[in-house]
């Protein structure tokens, strides 16, 4: 039988790119569906009805929401190039930090590029720490997966097209020489084909992420 | 060689309880180490530096830390009883249901506990809402997991104690047989497990405890 996916997405959702970099990375085909979020379509909302959210993967008609749920169902559908290790340990390990990223991390800097005063300072300091947290655990790795990326790459990739975003944007570098081990990964992350070639462009960020930051910061 | 399993957890903690309850439904043998959650051990700060909270496993030396992802390890490392489903679609969907139940309904069961007047009334009409989209999952099911207990009744276990003790303790319109019957029907079944009960939370403990909590908080805002 003919394999049916679909994507919903929008154009720079960084929970849609990393379920983009998945399929492209085990080479499979998918229609990509950009969504306007202040315009979702009747399809989305049939397929998430409890978030009305993006991004959606829809394989032969069922749909599944939440990317993280959605990066582990790809890899358990789609055997190779797989992005979570054997090892049971060594899966709890991306998992953990998957999470991390996801419910630690990205809230932390997106509360430091949000917030104002007193807030922001505290949502400064929380990123720092954060930060430290995954510059220990990349230590003496290329990747957070080893040799190869992995699902906590996947997750943590968004480090490594929108950073320079915000820090364009807010003038405020967050990952300085503080953090040479996550800089490097950065690095390594971005020239990886897969990644390279799957990437919003990032004048287009610039400018949404200015407007973003405009609206949460407005001239007094 | 013999497999050393500890568990660092509290007696109070519905992440705590579901990690016993899947380690006593494969039938693992494990030493569990209560934490004083004020004053933290430092074998435990030691085991999850990154964020100092119980449950933690630790198996043969390796500590896993964050309740869903033990489970996970739990089911791959013992491959008796399984708690996960085979297909990847039915095990996206046990995923999504469980990370429901404690990114929402958690969250939203804090609000209503802390929250009083007509923020109360809001998030017990959130928690109302999304109670309902969780029972919905059981319409046609003798379990979450389907014919016998699973991964998502694990999770849900919350429900069984943690859940009816809090709306015990705050007397307010949020968690009631009325509202959700069948999820209290599933509840009358998991009860009726021995293994079930094993794990329960002591209810006049937990009571007493979660009024202390809620008297210390009005305490410090006042």
């Amino acid at each position: 039988m003919a394999e049916e996916v679909k994507l919903f997405k929008t154009w720079s959702t960084p929970f849609g790119l990393r379920v983009v970099w998945a399929l492209k990375l085990k080479g499979i085909q998918y229609d990509a569906i950009d969504e306007d979020l202040s315009n979702k379509s009747a399809l989305l909302l049939q397929y998430n009805p409890v978030y009305k959210k993006v991004p959606v993967l829809v394989h032969n008609g069922k749909p599944i929401s939440e990317s993280l749920v959605i990066l582990e169902y790809i890899d358990e559908t789609w055997k190779q190039n797989p992005i979570l290790p054997e090892d049971p340990l060594e899966k709890a390990r991306e998992r953990f930090w998957a999470k991390f990223n996801d419910e630690k991390l990205l809230p932390s800097i997106w509360d430091a590029f949000t917030k104002e005063g007193k807030e922001r300072e505290e949502a400064i300091a929380t990123s720092l720490e954060n930060l430290k947290f995954v510059e220990e655990e990349l230590k003496g790795k290329i990747f957070f997966g080893g040799e190869k990326i992995g699902l906590a790459d996947l997750v943590f990739g968004w480090l490594a097209n929108l950073i320079c975003v915000f820090e364009e944007v807010t003038g405020f570098k967050i990952i300085d020489e503080r953090f040479p081990v996550l800089l490097a990964w950065m690095q390594e992350f971005l020239e990886l084909p897969i990644i390279k070639d799957n990437l919003p462009p990032h004048d287009k960020l610039v400018i949404k992420y200015q407007a973003l930051y405009e609206k949460y910061h407005p001239a007094k | 060689m013999a497999d050393e399993v500890k568990l660092f957890g509290m007696w109070a903690s519905p992440y705590s309880r579901r990690v016993e309850l899947a380690l006593k439904l494969k039938g693992i043998p494990y030493e569990y180490i209560e934490e004083d959650l004020s004053n933290k051990s430092s074998l435990l700060l030691k085991y999850n530096p990154v964020h100092q909270k119980i449950p933690v496993l630790v198996h043969n030396g390796k500590p896993i830390a964050e309740s869903l992802v033990i489970l996970e390890y739990i089911d791959e490392t013992w491959r008796n009883n399984p708690v996960l489903p085979q297909d990847p679609y039915d095990r996206a969907m046990a995923r999504f249901w469980a990370k429901f139940i404690d990114e929402k309904l958690l969250t939203t069961a804090r609000k209503v506990s802390f929250a009083t007047g007509k923020e109360q009334d809001q998030a017990i009409e959130q928690i109302t809402e999304q109670l309902k989209l969780l029972e919905n999952e059981l319409k046609g099911k003798e379990y979450f997991s389907g014919q016998s207990i699973g991964y998502l009744d694990i999770v849900a276990n919350v429900l069984v104690f943690w859940f009816r003790n809090l709306q015990e303790a705050l007397g307010v319109d949020m968690f009631t047989e009325e509202k959700f019957p069948i999820i209290f029907e599933w509840i009358g079944k998991l009860v009726k497990i021995d293994t079930v009960n094993e794990c329960r939370i002591p209810k006049e403990k937990h009571l007493d405890y979660i009024r202390t909590r809620l008297e210390a908080l009005k305490f410090s805002s006042k």
